[in-house]
């Protein structure tokens, strides 16, 4: 099959001008910006030392953490909403009956495996009460596959650690409103 | 003025000498070159390590990075601004398992990396870094007379004959490793390689010609002297073979403007795709030595060599301070070049194969062929025509030499050869209606 020349508008590349032609402008303009780059300020975060700094950490998707209610118990309700919603299916969730009166269920085991997550945060997303939240922690690192399945123990200090550098979602909506959405 | 003088006094007098004075000679001979050979491999192998983390650190001060800056001291935390860098590079090359593919045609794949090395490491033997008078007493032990020089080889009448002919001994490398590799990869790039080697091989040569017309000399010794006597380096009297011969140095290294042969980009890794461990440190600091080879020639032909105006003299024997400058002033120059090639590797995009070759073919080649011919044209008329324009030979030959190169490069950028049009041929069959008659096997 042929092209079909009749529909087809070739645009040649304009010629260039006798200088350009020379190759010496080309010459020039290269050399300028690299030297002009070699005495720029260099951008390199050194990292253990320093670290990044993440403009806003509640937008990033990294470890998870499975946030406590007022009263420090685990808020999620074991719904399965965030299991179904995830897509490498790496969130394994062991129901029961919850010893406290204001839900039906809880979660007696919530594992993560943190290897097989994709950090998409569906299940963030999922949630119908904020228990389940992806934090701004982006260098996880583990010396084993066992010790990258995190289990709700794991997750729930996860919380500790960060809830005071990223306050809840929901608790941010009632006091601040910095995001939009509820 | 092919030069018969011998600058090896050790050889001189050796006929003059009986038996067992010829002997004690020959050896004293041989441990000298032994002790060159031993000294020279140390400081390139130390400087194509150091020259890989100079690489590292321009790549990536000019892309706004740090480059590698901790390794120092092992142990201690003390980190020298990463010179420990090479070492730990080194070491881990050397420690890496040494695997072999299943595929590769075993004996070729071990030889390519060996012969690319060992031609890129051969062809500093006849790099002169200067000549020392020797000290008295050295001349009342030994017997002999006149200036040390400072390199393995320095008798060799030939030395850019040498260069030329190890040099392009590296294309067999390169062919060998990537043929060896049995990957398709590895084969376009051992096979642009040859195409590009092989073409670049002639401008490099032409442009070496006008060098060698106007010092009457292949040895490179002579050729710097030449320089030096009088005082002006080639680069501003045979500008336009200065550029063809740069160009031409550049595509012969494979460095980046024409880097076709291992185009990271485009072929993984080029002819060395299939190496690893201690055969692909082989290959990588060949090439290192060949841009090293390279910065060299460029500043021996071109840039004067070890002189320096009012710094170094131009006598061709000085005593140990002055020789010491001389090798001083050399490296200098050689390293400022090599900084250069590091720069253009990422100030320039790379070449399209067919502008490689168009480049080549349509403007180096005749660049250099009307250098040649301008240089012997001059060698022949030049002082009459000096005496007409009534002033004396260096700057009528400079004024000539620069009026070609613009008369040169005006002329390519009017016509502009390398020009191509990408645009399908309707009258050519298409490949699809093709596909019927293509014999299948």
């Amino acid at each position: 099959m042929k092209p079909d020349e009749e529909n087809i508008t070739w645009v040649r590349e304009p010629r260039l001008g006798l200088l350009g032609r020379s190759y010496l402008m080309l010459f020039l303009q290269g050399l300028t910006t690299t030297l002009r780059h070699f005495f720029s300020r260099k951008i390199t975060v050194q990292s253990p030392e320093e670290r990044h700094e993440m403009p806003d950490p509640s937008i990033y998707r990294g470890v998870h953490r499975l946030n406590r209610d007022e009263q420090g118990r685990v808020k999620c309700v074991a719904c399965f909403l965030c299991a179904t919603a995830c897509p490498a299916h790496c969130i394994d969730i062991v129901a029961a009956e919850s010893p406290w009166p204001d839900r039906e269920k809880y979660p007696q085991s919530f594992t993560i495996d943190e290897l097989r997550c994709i950090f998409c945060g569906m299940c963030e997303e999922a949630c119908p009460v904020d228990a389940i939240e992806l934090t701004g922690l982006y260098d996880l690192t583990g010396k084993s596959r066992e010790e990258m399945i995190f289990d709700k123990q794991k997750l729930l200090s996860v919380y500790d650690q960060t809830k005071d550098a990223e306050p809840m979602r929901t608790m941010r909506v009632k006091g601040r409103g910095t995001r939009g959405e509820g | 003025m092919f030069s018969s003088r011998r600058h090896d006094g050790l050889r001189d007098v050796r006929a003059a000498v009986p038996a067992a004075a010829k002997r004690g000679i020959m050896f004293l001979s041989i441990l000298a070159s032994l002790l060159k050979i031993a000294v020279l491999l140390g400081l390139l192998m130390t400087a194509a390590a150091y020259l890989v983390l100079v690489e590292r650190w321009i790549a990536a001060w000019v892309q706004d990075r740090l480059g590698p800056n901790r390794v120092g001291v092992p142990l201690t935390g003390v980190r020298l601004f990463g010179l420990g860098q090479p070492v730990a590079d080194g070491v881990k090359f050397m420690t890496k398992g040494e695997f072999t593919p299943s595929h590769v045609d075993r004996i070729l794949y071990a030889l390519a990396p060996i012969v690319i090395f060992a031609a890129a490491v051969s062809a500093f033997a006849v790099v002169p870094l200067g000549a020392v008078a020797p000290p008295r007493f050295w001349s009342e032990w030994f017997d002999v007379s006149g200036p040390i020089a400072l390199s393995i080889a320095p008798g060799l009448d030939m030395g850019i004959v040498y260069i030329f002919a190890v040099g392009s001994v590296a294309v067999y490398g390169v062919v060998l490793g990537g043929w060896a590799s049995n990957n398709k990869y590895s084969f376009f790039g051992a096979i642009r390689s040859s195409a590009q080697l092989i073409s670049y091989e002639i401008p490099l040569g032409l442009g070496i010609l006008g060098v060698i017309l106007v010092g009457g000399s292949l040895r490179l010794d002579e050729i710097v002297l030449h320089q030096a006597r009088s005082g002006a380096w080639n680069v501003v009297t045979q500008p336009l073979g200065f550029v063809v011969f740069c160009v031409a140095a550049f595509a012969e290294a494979a460095r980046l403007p024409f880097d076709l042969p291992e185009a990271e980009q485009e072929l993984v890794g080029g002819y060395h795709t299939e190496y690893l461990g201690i055969k692909l440190m082989l290959f990588m600091v060949a090439e290192f030595l060949h841009m090293v080879l390279a910065a060299f020639l460029i500043v021996i032909l071109f840039l004067g060599g070890w002189h320096l105006w009012g710094l170094t003299g131009s006598a061709e024997a000085v005593a140990w301070p002055t020789a010491l400058l001389r090798a001083v002033v050399l490296l200098t120059k050689v390293m400022a070049v090599i900084l250069f090639f590091m720069f253009a590797r990422w100030s320039w995009p790379r070449f399209r194969y067919d502008q490689l070759m168009n480049v080549a073919w349509k403007v180096m080649i005749p660049w250099g062929m009307i250098n040649v011919v301008v240089v012997a044209a001059w060698m022949e008329y030049g002082g009459e025509l000096a005496d007409w324009m009534n002033m004396s030979n260096i700057p009528g030959l400079a004024i000539v030499g620069w009026g070609a190169l613009l008369i040169c490069w005006l002329a390519t950028s009017i016509i502009d050869p390398t020009a191509t049009d990408n645009k399908p041929r309707p009258e050519l069959p298409h490949i699809n209606d093709c596909v019927g008659q293509v014999p299948r096997t």
